[in-house]
């Protein structure tokens, strides 16, 4: 197995594999009355979160304990870092401390990889400013195999802003990696430049929402800030709903077995509409539960947990 | 003036056939007066004229944990210079006469290279109103490059008006071509490579826009414009029009431009984070064509020194830019091999005229000033950062082995550099 999880271009299609069929192996735990496995007993994890993501920190944090580790979540606010320290000084104290395993998520791209060359336990990347989130692809390959069988053969459409979108990135790398076939849909200025070659020579670009809908058999809603109307990347937010929102009658689209994913957290009437983020299709907190199996199957392969 | 008589024993200038050079009184002097000189011998190594820098930060005043006037002169001498231009970004910044003669003074106290301050295009480089170009002018430091290099002077109006007012004193603006609401957050070039890394790119239309703009400009008044750090292919095709067109303008490359791509960010080490960014593959082809070709006039280094606490962070929050001075001839050497009349029109001779600066950029012969590089074409080096005389660290080219090294360097006569080894 390999040492950090930083892109999920890490992930070759056996090893990615093996992290889903080993999720799966302990959702079963997690179905028992005692949830807790001794397997990762005396081992330490931290959880350095630069960034407020309660979903994510709790997530890592309830797979770490699950697995027995010792936990010791490291926030950015009301510590030291708060204060100036520098991601190497922290690195290095991290180091002092023995933690075999650091969980990070940050607001500045390439921050895990940076990390990674400063300390000695594995690092997980949960979230590198509009880098990557591989942990959050492999829950999303996890969903959709357990939703529909397979991740190979798949039209996955990827709806928003995917210039901006670690999610994006990820699952691009791994379900191409896994065999699935990918497009990426939103208004022109919220798609990388080269984003095909940078990505994936297979990467199909469309601009066209309900064209593209017919064809697929997941259609995975990103997030789009309002934010990003003030940068001109899109005149209003309801010309931005109208066009690339998913709403009840763009949802009627899709073929009958298609599923509607989220990355959360939504912007209930922006990317997505209440009766679609609440539908049969939707796995949104599907996705949630699977992070926690995903993340255990993760922290148990990178610390050789066998 | 020098008390010490050099006789310089069988180098070849620029290449050509083994000579003797006698360095006497500043000077190179006819060799029947060699009696009682100190003997350096030369067996294999060329002379170059004096290697002059159109664009180097020394960060002094201001972040002398960085660099100062003194390391980055010894920086300057051991990569073969005498003459250094220095940019106008300190804190405070070269706005005033008080500053640039302030640097001037500094580098002539360290008398290691001719320190030639640069000044600032607006107060406070902030883009607003003319600096005293004037005051500047008329100082003791002379001034006659101006710049806000690190910031465009990105308004129009404002631009204009710099051109042309120099003309005055046939003062030239260097411009830093940059569109700034192009580049807002911008940390590499934008591209296949910042796609994949979710960095923000840097489009090289930004850099082009201003060039285009800037030579119409020049253009239109009669005015000198230098293109600072040219990165792009879409630049050399914007300046190859402007010359066709007589625009009187120069433009420069930085060796990193010459040599790396945006490839080297895929480690997020910001090392290789620097403005203009690392571009492309293409790109390099482009910049190395025309610099062959004269479209590019200069090599120039963007020198820029940076303390280790901006650089051993996350590439988002590291301050751009990196070390040159030291490493330049190599790697134009290794880009352009060994044609020493070329290296010697792109280092030194055209950036001395560009500057203004008549006692630089001399071929080393009888009469003219004792002011050369000796350099060992034949021996290879490996970069090591810690072995820097500059006070940072900030190299990109860590453990690369490079080819070319400097042996000796003089200025007006006097030895800043021999063996290898600064003289002071």
């Amino acid at each position: 197995m390999i040492k950090h999880l930083l892109s999920a271009a890490d992930l070759d299609a056996q090893h990615a594999t093996l992290v889903l069929d080993t999720a799966a192996e302990l959702a079963a735990v997690s179905g028992r009355e005692v949830k807790k496995l001794p397997t990762l007993r005396g081992r330490t994890v931290v959880n350095l979160f630069y960034e407020d993501s309660t979903r994510t920190r709790i997530s890592f944090e309830a797979a770490a304990k699950r697995l027995s580790a010792d936990v010791i979540n490291f926030s950015a606010k009301g510590s030291s870092v708060s204060k100036g320290e520098s991601l190497k000084d922290t690195a290095l104290t991290l180091q002092a401390m023995g933690a075999d395993a650091v969980v990070v998520r940050h607001p500045a791209s390439g921050a895990p990889h940076r990390l990674a060359s400063w300390v000695d336990g594995s690092v997980v990347n949960a979230g590198d400013g509009t880098h990557e989130h591989p942990t959050q692809a492999l829950l999303d390959a996890y969903t959709m195999r357990s939703r529909l069988g397979r991740v190979a053969g798949l039209h996955v459409a990827i709806v928003g802003d995917v210039l901006h979108s670690r999610v994006a990135r990820s699952n691009v790398l791994l379900l191409t990696t896994l065999g699935a076939k990918v497009t990426v849909v939103g208004p022109p200025t919220l798609i990388p430049v080269d984003v095909g070659p940078a990505l994936s020579p297979d990467l199909r670009v469309s601009y066209d929402l309900d064209a593209v809908l017919p064809d697929v058999d997941v259609v995975m809603m990103l997030r789009v800030q309002r934010e990003r109307m003030n940068d001109s990347f899109f005149p209003s937010t309801r010309e931005y709903a109208r066009r690339y929102g998913l709403d009840a009658t763009r949802m009627r689209r899709l073929p009958e077995h298609a599923i509607v994913m989220h990355p959360g957290p939504m912007v209930r009437g922006m990317e997505i509409t209440p009766e679609v983020a609440d539908s049969a299709r939707s796995t949104i907190v599907e996705q949630v539960a699977n992070g926690v199996s995903v993340r255990m199957a993760v922290l148990y392969l990178l610390l050789g947990g066998k | 003036m020098s008390s010490t008589t050099y006789l310089i024993k069988g180098v070849s200038v620029l290449g050509a056939e083994p000579t003797d050079l006698l360095v006497r009184d500043g000077l190179i002097a006819p060799e029947s007066e060699a009696r009682g000189a100190q003997v350096i011998d030369a067996d294999g190594l060329v002379a170059l004229p004096g290697l002059v820098d159109l664009h180097t930060h020394l960060r002094e005043p201001g972040r002398e944990d960085a660099e100062t006037v003194e390391s980055g002169s010894r920086a300057a001498a051991l990569g073969g210079y005498t003459a250094v231009c220095a940019m106008a970004n300190t804190s405070p910044v070269a706005d005033t006469a008080g500053v640039v003669e302030q640097v001037w003074r500094l580098g002539r106290e360290a008398g290691l290279v001719d320190v030639q301050p640069i000044g600032a295009v607006t107060v406070g480089l902030a883009g607003q109103h003319l600096a005293e170009l004037g005051a500047m002018a008329t100082s003791a430091a002379k001034v006659r490059i101006f710049s806000d290099d690190g910031h465009c002077v990105s308004d129009p109006r404002l631009m204009r008006r710099a051109l042309e007012y120099v003309k005055a004193f046939d003062g030239v603006i260097a411009q830093h071509a940059e569109e700034p609401r192009l580049t807002e957050g911008a940390q590499m070039h934008e591209g296949e490579v910042s796609a994949r890394l979710g960095l923000t790119g840097w489009p090289a239309v930004a850099e082009e826009a201003i060039i285009a703009r800037d030579a119409l400009l020049a253009e239109h008044v009669g005015a000198r414009l230098h293109v600072c750090h040219v990165s792009t292919a879409g630049s050399v095709d914007v300046l190859r029009q402007a010359k066709a067109a007589g625009v009187r303008v120069t433009a420069e490359v930085t060796p990193h431009h010459l040599l790396l791509t945006d490839e080297r960010a895929t480690s997020y080490d910001p090392v290789f984070k620097v403005n203009p960014p690392l571009r492309t593959q293409n790109d390099v082809a482009a910049l190395r064509q025309a610099l062959a070709e004269g479209l590019i006039d200069i090599v120039a280094t963007d020198h820029a020194p940076h303390a280790v606490e901006d650089k051993e962070c996350e590439w988002g929050y590291a301050r751009p830019g990196m070390l040159g001075l030291e490493t330049a001839l190599s790697i134009v050497l290794d880009v352009l091999g060994p044609d020493w009349p070329l290296i010697a029109e792109r280092m030194s001779r055209t950036p001395a005229r560009i500057a203004g600066l008549t006692d630089h950029g001399h071929l080393p012969a009888a009469g003219a000033p004792a002011t050369f590089t000796l350099v060992d074409p034949a021996a290879r080096w490996q970069v090591d950062p810690t072995a820097s005389a500059s006070r940072s660290r900030n190299t990109p080219y860590a453990g690369m082995t490079l080819p070319g090294r400097v042996v000796a360097t003089f200025l007006r006569g006097e030895p800043t550099v021999l063996d290898g080894k600064a003289t002071k």
